[in-house]
């Protein structure tokens, strides 16, 4: 589904990412684990060009995005994404904020998208707050809300960003248990974290990233019990 | 102190008041639809377009608007003729400096009114799909309107205080009516005061109004 090449990224002198190879398939979940300044955020923004790659490919459902010529706000409506900050539309209602881009990009019926709003927030309890504002909501709320949003689109693949990582611990859980549950419907996940155990329960295959390459991938089995590498090593020991 | 010019002059004051508020007002729109085109100048990929848009900001906010005002007197010759018993020949020159003026300022407010919006809600818009123009106009722009209004209705106020530069080049509005009655009466204080207390009323006024749009704009904060 996805497929990137020789990914390079810099930022003028700072050679961020350094030939990122990845191959996703449908319906796989890869967890993108790393220390800090390892280029997992980079990569993953460059997935649905938030960050224009400076060298490489990446090929989408067949089509090549760094292309110019492919129209990249149409291939992006098919991959949602999860901020960190959850940048929910702070002057719009919950509601607006999840029926905007459905109604504007893809012409759905008002009527159509607010019925399909309501049933997403139906799903993760949150019906009852359609009519409130983002300001109104707990940390755990909004990025609950804004995986819903991002899921109005009827996406293909769902982009995460560190989801869980401007939350308050105890708001953490309700956020995976969202992203569980969207793992277990089949949907095709890339999920940058720092959360070991949702990568080693829900991921199917974890990709360990240091200086802007991918250093060892596998299983969670594989890279948890029994890495190869010894940044790998390293990293996990610090981390578990 | 004696008031009693009042009764007689009074007309004076109001031709005044009423030409004072019709320049603000002008002057206003028309620096909107300037400062607009200059601050999308400004913020646009294109070098040139930024390039010209900083130098028409810091020149006009660089030189003196009493200076303004007297080049755009002598620089646009108009034939007279009255509107509204208008002089014409100074009316559109005056609106037009101030304008001109008022634009590169009105620039800055919506500039920083445009960037202090979170890039995270670009980003968030972008990623959705939206081109870079509709994530402008749906979810930028309506959040800029609410840093960009209190500054702009301050520029109103700004703009009825400094409207009064126009005496000058000769329109009658609340100063120029204030000189006509203190030559009339032999008298400075009284008609000044008269006139301060008539821009103080306009402000004040203004400044309520504007306290009470802002309050309603927070609805979602």
């Amino acid at each position: 589904m996805i497929k990137v090449k020789n990914l390079h990224k810099r930022f003028g002198k700072l050679h961020v990412l350094r030939g990122v190879e990845v191959s996703i398939k449908k319906g796989e979940v890869i967890v993108v684990i790393g220390p800090s300044g390892s280029g997992k955020s980079t990569f993953l923004r460059c997935l649905n060009l938030l960050e224009q790659p400076s060298d490489g490919e990446i090929i989408f459902e067949g089509i090549n995005i760094t292309d110019k010529r492919n129209d990249i706000n149409k291939l992006r409506q098919k991959m949602g994404m999860v901020f960190q900050n959850f940048n929910l539309f702070p002057h719009l209602t919950v509601l607006e904020n999840i029926t905007l881009a459905p109604v504007k990009l893809k012409n759905e019926k008002p009527k159509q998208a607010e019925r399909n709003a309501l049933a997403l927030l139906k799903r993760i309890g949150l019906e009852e707050k359609a009519d409130n504002y983002p300001a109104q909501l707990s940390g755990g709320q909004k990025q609950r809300i804004a995986i819903v949003r991002a899921l109005a689109m009827s996406p293909d693949v769902m982009l995460f960003d560190e989801p869980t990582s401007a939350l308050d611990p105890e708001m953490v859980g309700e956020v995976l248990e969202v992203m569980k549950e969207l793992a277990s419907e089949g949907m095709t996940m890339v999920v940058v974290t720092h959360e070991m155990g949702f990568a080693r329960e829900v991921g199917t295959r974890v990709l360990f990233m240091d200086e802007g390459s991918v250093k060892e991938e596998g299983s969670p089995e594989e890279i948890f019990s029994n890495p190869a590498n010894e940044r790998t090593k390293e990293f996990l020991s610090k981390v578990l | 102190m004696d008031f009693g010019f009042l009764s007689d002059y009074s007309y004076y004051f109001l031709t005044g008041t009423v030409n004072t508020v019709l320049i603000a007002f002008l002057t206003v729109i028309a620096g909107v639809v300037i400062g607009t085109l200059l601050a999308l100048m400004k913020i646009s990929g294109n070098r040139a377009f930024r390039v010209a848009a900083t130098a028409y900001i810091e020149f006009i906010r660089g030189t003196p608007i009493l200076v303004q005002a007297l080049i755009f007197f002598y620089l646009i010759q108009i034939p007279d003729f009255k509107v509204l018993g208008l002089d014409m020949a100074r009316f559109i020159p005056g609106v037009i400096a101030l304008s001109v003026n008022s634009g590169a300022y009105v620039a800055e407010i919506i500039r920083a009114g445009i960037q202090a919006v979170d890039k995270g809600q670009m980003e968030a818009a972008r990623s959705l799909g939206f081109t870079a123009g509709q994530s402008m106009r749906y979810i930028i722009i309506p959040q800029a309107i609410k840093n960009i209004l209190p500054a702009l209705g301050n520029e109103f106020i700004v703009v009825i205080k400094e409207s009064s530069i126009l005496s000058v080049i000769g329109i009658v509005e609340l100063m120029r009516s204030a000189d006509i009655v203190k030559t009339a009466i032999y008298r400075p204080f009284e008609p000044l005061l008269v006139t301060a207390v008539i821009y103080f009323i306009l402000t004040f006024t203004c400044s309520r109004v504007l306290g009470i749009a802002e309050r309603r704009l927070r609805t979602s904060d």
